[in-house]
């Protein structure tokens, strides 16, 4: 699915982490692990293709790099659309036809059918968060590579064996999952990587 | 392409009826900046149709700077904007949804109070509807203009000022053929070859400033 050869990233004078090598398989989770300032973040702008690594190569199988799904630290919902309008325009940004309708579903798979009418602004921290990653649950049919940023932030303990139910039935379709949680989660299957031994002096 | 084009420009038209008062500052800002210099210089009615274009034009292409220093920036503060970098293969196609719908909510409204401006300041009929049609070639101009200064500056401190900076010499050329368009008018010609390269400026800034945008968005959420 990917595969990453001799990943460098350079934030202003300071090297981050250098000679990274890493490879994604089709139906894998892993979780990226390392501390607070080691890069975890970057790197996944990087495989998400936000950002360009300084040095190194990065390769995604035919077509899979544009059709993953990101989520970072930012929740991408609007404060003045109810949160019904603002998953539906995330849905049609990943070229999903009925948007509407497909957004309607995955809240109601979230536990958020009742909130779709109200607006984002005024949710809580936990339900924008829920309402960000019902984004993962728009469409079952393409195995996407998830890119995912501190999900479980924010989440209470029932949404987080949710998502993590999720992750796992995604990987088990084929899809591919890399996450970061600085909370111990329980994921089926899941292997680790560490980023320290790359990261530069 | 094209439906990721509407659906951003239909999100953003949204957003501009929900935040009303927000959306309509710029066309408050040029019926009041514009309204004000009759009642300053005086009801004197040559001077005031001798000045009339130049400040309907000015006020305008300031009330069109007043909104799109922000046009990026609530998209880049919520993660929305990365999230249509990723979707969008062709990033041009977003940058003109947001293009268009600012200038559907901000350049429409000042096109249309155009003619009250001009009735202000005592106006000819064929004047003021030259005056329109200049600033129906123009407002989309600055539009596409302020994009460019927008994602230039997007996540710098005091970027808005910076968006000043950078545009305004960049759409000289607009308010001098749209001013004289309508000074073409008064003086009993034809405002056509003023309008024509009106129309030229419209068409290669439509051409250069969304690839231009396009490549700055990318630079500054890198």
């Amino acid at each position: 699915m990917l595969n990453a050869r001799g990943l460098a990233c350079r934030r202003g004078r300071r090297t981050l982490f250098r000679g990274l090598d890493m490879q994604l398989r089709p139906g894998s989770i892993t979780w990226l692990r390392g501390t607070n300032g080691s890069g975890k973040t970057s790197l996944m702008r990087i495989l998400a293709g936000l950002s360009a690594a300084s040095e190194g190569e990065l390769k995604w199988r035919d077509g899979a790099g544009r059709q993953l799904i990101y989520i970072g630290h930012s929740n991408a919902l609007k404060d003045d659309l109810t949160l019904g309008e603002a998953l539906a325009f995330l849905a049609r940004l990943q070229g999903l036809d009925d948007a509407d309708s497909l957004a309607r579903q995955a809240l109601g798979r979230l536990g958020l059918a009742s909130r779709r009418e109200q607006a984002v602004r005024t949710l809580s921290q936990g339900q924008r968060r829920r309402g960000a990653l019902a984004r993962l649950a728009l469409d079952d049919e393409t195995p996407r590579t998830w890119i995912l940023d501190e999900p479980y932030d924010a989440l209470d303990r029932d949404s987080m064996t949710m998502l993590s139910r999720l992750i796992e039935a995604h990987a088990a379709r084929g899809g591919t999952v890399l996450l970061t949680s600085h909370q111990a989660v329980d994921l089926a299957g899941a292997s680790e990587f560490d980023l320290e031994p790359w990261r530069a002096a | 392409m094209t439906g990721l084009l509407w659906a951003v420009t239909k999100r953003d038209l949204l957003l501009a009826r929900r935040r009303r008062v927000e959306a309509l500052l710029p066309l408050g800002f040029f019926v009041v900046a514009a309204g004000l210099f009759p009642i300053a210089i005086g009801p004197e009615p040559n001077t005031l149709k001798l000045i009339g274009p130049g400040v309907a034009w000015v006020c305008a292409l300031l009330a069109a700077m007043l909104s799109v220093t922000q046009m990026f920036a609530s998209d880049h503060q919520d993660g929305s904007l990365e999230q249509m970098l990723l979707a969008a293969e062709r990033l041009e196609w977003l940058v003109l949804g947001k293009v268009l719908a600012h200038w559907l909510s901000s350049g429409v409204p000042l096109v249309l109070a155009s003619p009250l401006i001009g009735v202000l300041f005592d106006m000819q009929a064929q004047a003021i509807a030259t005056l329109a049609l200049s600033l129906m070639l123009g407002t989309p101009v600055l539009s596409l203009l302020g994009a460019v200064g927008a994602a230039l500056t997007l996540g710098l401190r005091s970027g808005a000022s910076l968006v000043f900076l950078l545009v305004l010499p960049l759409t000289v050329p607009t308010l001098i053929f749209g001013t004289g368009a309508v000074a073409a008018v008064d003086a009993g010609l034809s405002p056509q070859a003023h309008l024509s390269l009106q129309g030229a400026l419209l068409l290669l800034t439509l051409l250069g400033a969304p690839l231009a945008a396009a490549a700055a968005l990318r630079i500054s959420l890198d």
